[in-house]
């Protein structure tokens, strides 16, 4: 049963999603497009580029719609569709929701303590570590296209990368502004 | 109900007015809780975001959790958490069924194979920014390295990383307080 599926998946997601919305990308594409299979990586990274040219949080964004296309490419139909994308949203929030609830005010006044300070610190190293590992799944052919048989896609599609790689690191230029130029490229040269 | 509806609207504000995510929410954020509603004060929201960021979950969603409790409890909570989350949710689905009709369409294509390699770049560009704020050093460098070679070569799940990293940090900081108490 793919809801009962979809919600244990986004549940499992959201407890386990430290140092936001990017940590969540790798999250989620581990889960939906490795384990699942609910769709291809290129429909993902689709996904996550809608996300972030749309308002509200990326995690939530991406979680609603990664809903949205599960349950749509397993054969159901649109309306079950916008259930699955609500379900999901709803799953990934659920026990963060009740864990912050209990948590804040301990937390707050321990949140010197050595332990949790060290612990904190280890934590922030591995996101790094799960971030980068989300960007190099992501470098595969089906979004670059292929060497030798799509050279051109493949030039053009290194290119962009690192001109929006600069871009977005040295000249702290929008996200959006690279999409929606990428965008336009894309249908000029394509 | 009066503040109830305003946690809900300043949280709609915030949530459908910031593209870019939870961290591009902060600045308006602190405008709209800080300067403007005087829920709480500058160095309580500093705290506010170290506890949203340190606990699991979306960052943007803990905080509504967090200021919708204090002022106004569970009710609060969730009412805020609603409004920051509502309008993003029903403009995404949307967009869903608009881009799974147009599914094949050549324009449509054109489109996200120009923003496919821009996706990948803009999520390689975090760890590089992150890692300063990790504190990286050559002695703990291997820490994030070992992480991504395991998921990306082996096909180990983010999860576990997550779960070995709490308890190699819980573990870390016990022999360390050790040590120093000891001295």
């Amino acid at each position: 049963m793919i809801f009962w599926k979809l919600f244990y998946t986004f549940v499992k997601i959201g407890i386990f999603t430290f140092g936001g919305g990017y940590a969540m990308i790798a999250l989620i594409q581990n889960e939906v497009v490795e384990k699942n299979g609910w769709m291809t990586t290129q429909e993902f990274t689709d996904i996550v580029a809608t996300s972030q040219i749309t308002p509200g949080p990326v995690g939530i964004n991406t979680a609603t719609y990664t809903g949205y296309t599960a349950v749509v490419n397993a054969g159901y139909s649109p309306t079950l569709g916008v259930a699955g994308a609500f379900l999901a949203s709803f799953s990934v929030i659920l026990l963060p929701f009740i864990l912050m609830l209990i948590v804040s005010r301990l937390l707050h006044k321990h949140k010197d303590n050595p332990i949790v300070a060290a612990t904190l610190s280890v934590l922030r190293l591995a996101v790094v570590g799960l971030i980068a590992a989300a960007a190099l799944l992501l470098l595969t052919a089906e979004n670059f296209g292929t060497p030798g048989t799509q050279t051109f896609q493949f030039v053009c599609s290194c290119i962009l990368f690192a001109a929006v790689f600069i871009a977005s690191w040295k000249y702290k230029i929008s996200p959006i502004l690279l999409i929606l130029i990428c965008g336009v490229v894309g249908v000029v040269i394509y | 109900m009066k503040q109830l509806a305003q946690l809900f609207y300043s949280f709609f504000k915030i949530g459908a007015f910031t593209i870019g995510g939870g961290y591009a929410m902060i600045p308006l954020m602190e405008k709209e809780l800080v300067d403007r509603r005087q829920w709480i004060d500058k160095e309580d929201f500093m705290d506010t975001m170290a506890v949203a960021q340190a606990m699991p979950g979306i960052f943007a969603v803990n905080m509504a959790t967090q200021i919708g409790q204090r002022l106004r409890g569970l009710r609060g909570a969730i009412v805020a958490v609603l409004g920051n989350i509502l309008v993003p949710i029903l403009i995404i689905i949307g967009l869903a069924i608009f881009f799974h009709q147009l599914r094949g369409n050549a324009v449509v294509e054109a489109i996200f194979k120009g923003i496919r390699p821009a996706v990948v770049a803009l999520i390689a560009v975090p760890v590089f920014t992150l890692a300063k704020t990790a504190k990286i050093s050559w002695r703990n460098c291997w820490i994030p390295i070992v992480a991504a070679l395991l998921i990306y070569l082996l096909g180990v799940s983010p999860t576990w990383i997550v779960l070995a990293a709490i308890a190699g940090g819980m573990l870390y900081g016990y022999l360390k307080n050790r040590k120093e108490g000891a001295l």
